[in-house]
């Protein structure tokens, strides 16, 4: 990055430094040029002031989910965070994401969000399917697959960051996957009981906080976990439902 | 070295976690092999999620005259008959089933009015062959193989970065690198290694490239001993954004050419007219109203007689014309070409393209519905690499193989756009199946020498123990402007002459960079190391252009700029010798009478 012309003042970035044991807000003076984002910040404290400085980035164009970080207390991608977003002369705090345990400085280890994945049933196309179906058959579930992994909504979903329920809850993230499966044209699993059971579909209430904060605005809870709490209610709480299974003798209910 | 170093075993150690590592990985492991694959990063962030355009192949949804050999003589076209033949056979044969595969694995591409996989134009494709999901075909790739990968059973090494391939004699017999949260060292024991490291973008300046591409799976080969080829072909991408200047470089998919794009000079002239070759002018429409009619019936799915426009020539005349543009004085206000796709309905542009349309609007203020992009040549690919066996992806040393970007051959001297997705399937599964194979038929685990390692380890742990000296992000500076400068789309003797100095010089300053903090997550740390690798391949690309003195494909000598039939046909061949880096010409593989003959006059009419 050529930051030898300076277009403006320099920037104020206070840049959490610190690993597991603890850490601080480290204050640096960074030159500003036209259309720079956060993370061209942090490149440049790298390369001029702190070559240890620990930041996770690939692809610098907001398509791979690397650089996810909380600017000014927003959980955000920091290559696509602009710095003429802010105030000039307004110091610009940039931490890690708060809901996973810091590696150290902007890094946190975010291997839950890999372990929770693996649990999830996998594609499973139902037999004597024919692979053809329609562009409006799939655009729902096109929308689920943007996800670029990035955990920002896991980040910020209170189920996660503040109640720590790590355990009985799979997070934002994990139910537009579960939902891309199962609205899939043609797979044949059932992960409804899953979704319910053991990833705490229900502790969800909706506050959209996941939406909001969504690099790839896919409407995480309107079109993913809406829908999979729809299905789970049709499925294990319909009144009428549950009398014909005790009558007809079916043992769907998982 | 006193520390006790963390060791596995497994048949076969798979480095890199793209597209053709992790087919590599899922392909050994469901042949019975014991399997790790180690990525630089985590899991699905690799340059592959970067794809946006889509897959070739011939799977003539929408042009039912398409098939595999008409494939085949594209991707020779395009690499101006440099490529092996063997490979771009195979390529154009498999990679319909490649996609196929995908699909049956969950990948959900866009849909033709039939309820098909639906195919796109790109450049020097006869016919429309890219699968492709909108602009984010790449990662709906990648997630795909993830998540198939996830169930397969092998073992993933995140965020390990490898440094050294061990050797038992004269074959492979592990690899050593660390891990980059703690800054340890790992040892890897296996019976073969498949390398898919990708390229080596980051030694340049302006580049589509992420940090990861470092040119590793080159250098830890060529270190190894094995044969690297045809490294002066280095793909510039003709359409990078130039501004604003922190996202210099940054892709913008061949897509938008493919969906109706325009390339415009300052003073409004669709300027790719002049460009085109003489003997490919036929291929493209002769006028706007042809190039318009194309455009129209493939918006409406329709079959046309009228030919493509000539913004999808091939990637390497497209850089050419914009960088003369540019340079002759006709750029747009930041030094580019203007790309517009502004004349079409913005539903479309956002349905079709809308990565592109956000990448613009927030990182360069741009509308593309509604004002044209500034697009410029960028770093973006490696012709070259490993030397290959075409049909397992075995290189040149016993036990390891090498696959998509990191290998050679395909792609001769220019790569076909939506050619890299399907190389990293076609042989990302061939490498991987190749590999266990050979370490099923070796009876032991071979030994691992601690010589070497602890030569390694302490290698890695120098430049913490310098008190002074610069650090690395000043030489690669240094190494980036020297790349751009020097070695770029247009090459010159004097300019290659100048850049093997200015390299001996960035090698000594690289040997003695200091290196501040600790080994826990030190990005600096790890620069000086990717620093050595950028160094080597560097080297290797600029002496193969020196003694290619011709212009062909990706490579265009301004002191040279005739292709000659007797550089067409020899590869340049990088190797290590007592005496340091050697590159020789090799010969060309022949292709058999079978395959020449679909070269013909009277059948090219057909295909």
């Amino acid at each position: 990055m050529n930051v030898s012309t300076p277009s403006a003042a320099p920037a104020k970035l206070r840049v959490y430094r610190g690993d597991r044991s603890g850490g601080r807000e480290v204050e640096y003076e960074v030159p500003v040029e036209p259309g720079m984002v956060v993370l061209d910040a942090i490149h440049w404290i790298q390369a001029h002031r702190a070559p240890d400085l620990a930041v996770r980035w690939n692809c610098k164009a907001a398509k791979c989910g690397s650089c996810s970080a909380e600017v000014n207390g927003r959980p955000a991608l920091m290559c696509k965070t602009r710095m003429d977003h802010f105030a000039p002369g307004e110091p610009i705090s940039v931490r890690p994401m708060k809901t996973f345990p810091v590696i150290r400085d902007l890094v946190t280890d975010v291997s839950w969000n890999y372990a929770v994945n693996k649990r999830i049933a996998p594609f499973k196309p139902r037999p004597g399917a024919e692979w053809k179906w329609q562009q409006s058959d799939v655009d729902r579930v096109q929308e689920f697959r943007k996800c670029i992994e990035c955990f920002l909504c896991q980040d910020v979903c209170h189920v996660l960051r503040a109640h720590e329920m790590k355990q009985q809850f799979a997070g934002p993230r994990f139910f537009v996957r579960i939902a891309a499966l199962e609205m899939h044209p043609i797979d044949g699993e059932d992960r409804l009981p899953f979704a319910r059971e053991h990833a705490g579909l229900g502790l969800c209430n909706i506050t959209k906080c996941c939406t909001e904060v969504c690099p790839e605005s896919i409407h995480i809870t309107d079109n993913a976990i809406i829908p999979l709490k729809e299905r789970v209610v049709d499925r294990f709480y319909d009144p009428f439902r549950r009398l014909m299974r005790r009558v007809l003798g079916k043992k769907d209910e998982a | 070295m006193s520390e006790s170093i963390e060791t596995h075993d497994h048949d076969v150690l798979v480095i890199g976690a793209g597209g053709a590592g992790l087919r590599a990985a899922i392909e050994a492991s469901s042949a019975g092999a014991s399997v790790g694959l180690v990525c630089k990063s985590l899991l699905g962030k690799a340059h592959t999620v970067m794809a946006e355009g889509g897959i070739a192949a011939a799977l003539a949804h929408l042009d039912p005259q398409d098939g595999w050999e008409t494939h085949f003589k594209d991707t020779m076209k395009g690499g101006s008959f440099l490529n092996h033949w063997r490979m771009a056979q195979i390529h154009a044969q498999e990679a319909p089933d490649r996609v196929r595969e995908l699909e049956q694995w969950g990948a959900l591409f866009d849909r033709t009015p039939d309820g098909r996989i639906l195919q796109r134009a790109f450049g020097g494709h006869t016919w429309k062959r890219l699968a492709h999901v909108g602009d984010r075909t790449g990662l709906e790739m990648i997630r795909t193989l993830q998540d198939r990968g996830v169930h397969q059973g092998f073992d993933v090494y995140m965020e390990c970065t490898i440094t050294r391939l061990l050797k038992d004699g004269d074959r492979i017999s592990g690899a050593l690198g660390y891990w980059r949260e703690t800054g340890r060292f790992v040892l890897f024991r296996a019976r073969a290694v498949v390398l898919a490291t990708g390229g080596v973008g980051k030694a340049y300046r302006v580049t589509s490239n992420s940090w990861e591409y470092t040119g590793d799976g080159q250098s830890l080969a060529y270190r190894a001993g094995a044969e690297l080829i045809d490294m002066e072909f280095l793909q510039f991408h003709p359409t990078g954004m130039v501004w604003p200047p922190g996202v210099m470089g940054i892709l913008v998919t061949e897509g938008v050419r493919g969906e109706g794009g325009v390339l415009r000079n300052a003073n409004g002239e669709r300027f790719m007219w002049k460009y085109l070759p003489e003997n490919r002018r036929h291929e493209y429409a002769s006028d706007e109203a042809e190039a318009r009619r194309w455009l129209d019936a493939s918006v409406a799915g329709k079959q046309t007689d009228a030919r493509r426009p000539p913004e999808l020539s091939t990637r390497d005349n497209v850089a050419r014309a914009i960088y003369t543009e540019v340079k002759e004085g006709r750029g747009s206000p930041h030094g580019g070409a203007f790309l517009d796709i502004s004349y079409l309905p913005a539903d479309r542009v956002k349905k079709k393209l809308p990565s592109m349309y956000h990448q613009f609007l927030e990182l360069a203020d741009v509308d593309i519905t509604q004002k044209p992009m500034e697009v410029g040549p960028t770093t973006h690919y490696m012709m070259g690499g490993i030397r290959v066996e075409p049909d397992t992806g075995a290189a040149t040393v016993a036990g390891l193989f090498a696959a998509g970007e990191a290998a050679a051959g395909l792609h001769g001297a220019n790569r076909l756009g939506g050619n890299s997705l399907s190389d990293l399937l076609v042989f990302g599964r061939r490498a991987g199946a190749a590999a266990a194979a050979y370490a099923r038929a070796l009876p032991a685990l071979p030994a691992v020498s601690g010589a070497e390692v602890e030569s390694e380890t302490r290698a890695l742990l120098a430049p913490f123990e310098r008190t002074s000296g610069e650090t690395p992000y000043d030489v690669h500076h240094a190494l980036q402007e020297c790349m751009d400068r020097l070695v770029g789309i247009f090459r010159v003797e004097a300019d290659l002459t100048q850049a093997l100095e200015e390299l001996e010089r960035l090698k000594v300053r690289a040997a003695a960079v200091r290196v501040e903090g600790s080994r826990m997550f030190n990005p600096g740390w790890h620069l000086a190391r990717d620093l050595e690798n950028m160094l080597l391949v560097s080297e290797s690309i600029t002496r193969s252009a020196l003694l290619r003195k011709e212009s062909r494909g990706a490579h265009s000598r301004i002191d040279f700029t005739a292709t000659d039939p007797a550089f067409g046909a020899v590869n340049h061949c990088t190797r290590q010798t007592p005496g340091g880096m050697s590159v020789t010409p090799t010969p060309l593989p022949a292709m058999p009478e079978n395959l020449k003959s679909l070269f013909e006059p009277a059948k090219e009419k057909v295909g």
